[in-house]
């Protein structure tokens, strides 16, 4: 199981990566894991506006389909086109090539409520007992 | 709770394995193991899986009038088979409803089950319901014995399972007409092999003694692993998807009690020169002004169907048309696809649809069936 340290975590298992002045969001090693293999991904249109903790797409599974939900408010910028022809990137490069959306923090001071590597770590162990 | 929910002789194994689990039927299955079910289903059309579909139920019908209590009983003409001979069959309620779909073997006496008779293959989901069905309706002098404790199933499925299983049962298999069986012996061990499967690719389901099934098993994969055939283990998932694109019905999706074989066109199946359970009320149910057919729609707009999504008629009409049954993404088709019920006068190929998912209209189209050719059927 992958922990990328340079991003934060939610507790419902997207992640959130600073990117010059916007941020990128997707979904974690551990997320993309249980859900399993990914056959198709649903994105928001460009310039959607979302609260922190408002699903903003859907990531669907073999057997399920996952809401994904919005780290902080932000404004979608760019979504990853890639995952049109090629959903698997999710689960093969979660915290790269899978990444989801790109958006603009309209509350850049939610970053401090999400957490760190080390806690996430902890949470997902926590769920596995 | 897993703890309550029955385990087949192979889930030791599963569980050493890598397997996830799912209750499937009051049976804790594995939905997949660590390939993935996109992968398994991939492995298995182009080479080798195995199935443990212990989990289904298998009646032995016996007596002198069982051919005639069959052929009563279920759509097909099984009297006329002989033996070794299997069919596919429905057994359908007085009012042409499904009860299940089954498969059916004309067997001699053999090791692996005693007397002769014939092997009844049912859905675990409605075991009990069946041996109730076919207890009730059985003629005296005619038995119904629930065997599926007592004899584990195996399936091994794809273009490279008869070269596999011939290497441990010296070409016994590869000599077994498609929907025939023999008994042969695997590594040993006495095995009813059934020339058939559900999955649009050749090869066989295995019937063994419980016992001995996980000795099987494991012989079959360490000899496909020295003989360089990939091959592995297909869980849930993937058994969806491969007897989703050549067209195969899952009881409980396109079967239903308020369905019949002709709502799921599924008359191939039915012999009507001779009187079975149901067989009057389907055809008349057939006539009727608002019967209904199973389409497959091919997703135009992107998105993953799911059984209970609403079909809409297309265009400004936008009227309620019928309703999914079954849908996924079907990996080798590469597309998304559907089965649903429509009305009978609008179940053409081409016609559009609307399915709506996650609360939008997507657009569909109806293709023809099966969007996967079985391998076996020529061109």
């Amino acid at each position: 199981m992958n922990f990328d340290e340079t991003v934060r975590y939610m507790k419902s298992h997207e992640w959130i990566r600073k990117d010059g002045n916007l941020m990128i969001t997707g979904i974690s090693d551990y997320a993309q894991d249980s859900l399993g293999d990914v056959v198709f991904v649903e994105l928001p249109e460009i310039g959607a506006t979302f609260k922190k903790g408002d699903a903003f797409g859907v990531v669907e599974s073999v057997k399920a389909a996952s809401d994904v939900f919005m780290p902080q408010s932000g404004e979608i910028v760019e979504v990853n086109t890639q995952l049109d022809d090629n959903p698997a990137l999710v689960n093969e490069s979660p915290f790269g090539e899978g990444w989801l959306i790109k958006f603009r923090p309209t509350a850049p001071e939610e970053w401090s409520e999400l957490m760190e590597m080390v806690a996430y770590k902890k949470y997902t162990e926590e769920l596995e007992e | 709770m897993s703890e309550k929910l029955n385990k087949t002789i192979l889930h030791p194994w599963h569980t050493a394995h890598g397997a996830r689990f799912t209750e499937f039927a009051g049976w804790d299955m594995p939905i997949r193991y660590e390939r993935g079910p996109v992968a398994e289903h991939r492995l298995v059309r182009s080479s080798c899986g195995l199935f443990d579909i212990s989990h289904m139920g298998r009646f032995i019908v016996r007596g002198e009038r069982s051919a005639a209590f069959l052929d009563r009983l279920l759509t097909a003409p099984i009297a006329k088979l002989i033996s070794g001979q299997s069919s596919y069959a429905l057994m359908c309620r007085d009012d042409g409803g499904v009860l299940d779909d089954v498969f059916v073997y004309r067997i001699p006496a053999t090791q692996t089950f005693g007397d002769e008779g014939w092997l009844v293959v049912v859905n675990a989901s409605n075991r009990e319901k069946d041996l109730s069905w076919m207890s009730s309706h059985a003629d005296a002098g005619i038995t119904v014995e629930d065997v599926s404790l007592q004899i584990a199933m195996i399936a091994v499925q794809g273009p490279r399972a008869i070269e596999l299983t011939d290497l441990l049962c010296d070409g016994q298999a590869g000599s077994v007409e498609r929907f025939f069986s023999r008994e042969s012996v695997l590594d040993g061990v006495a095995a009813l092999m059934g020339r058939t499967g559900y999955t649009g690719e050749d090869g066989v389901e295995l019937y063994v003694d419980a016992g001995k099934a996980a000795g099987v098993w494991e012989k079959i994969l360490q000899t496909a692993e020295q003989a360089g055939i990939d091959a592995g283990p297909i869980g849930l998932a993937a058994r969806d998807s491969l007897r989703f694109e050549p067209g195969f019905p899952l009881y409980g999706h396109e079967l239903t009690e308020t369905r019949t074989p002709l709502d799921a066109g599924l008359k191939w199946a039915c012999d009507f020169s001779k009187p079975f359970s149901g067989s009057d009320a389907m055809l008349v149910r057939a006539q009727s002004h608002d019967a209904v057919r199973l389409v497959t729609l091919r997703m135009v707009e992107k998105a993953v169907p799911r059984e209970g999504c609403p079909v809409f008629e297309a265009g400004d009409n936008n009227e309620r048309a019928g309703i999914v049954v079954s849908g996924m993404y079907a990996p080798t088709a590469d597309g998304y696809y559907a089965n649903a019920y429509v009305p009978v006068h609008k179940a053409a190929r081409d016609t559009p649809y609307s399915v709506e998912v996650h609360g939008r209209l997507k657009s569909a189209i109806v293709v023809k069936r099966p969007i996967y050719r079985p391998s076996y059927r020529s061109a």
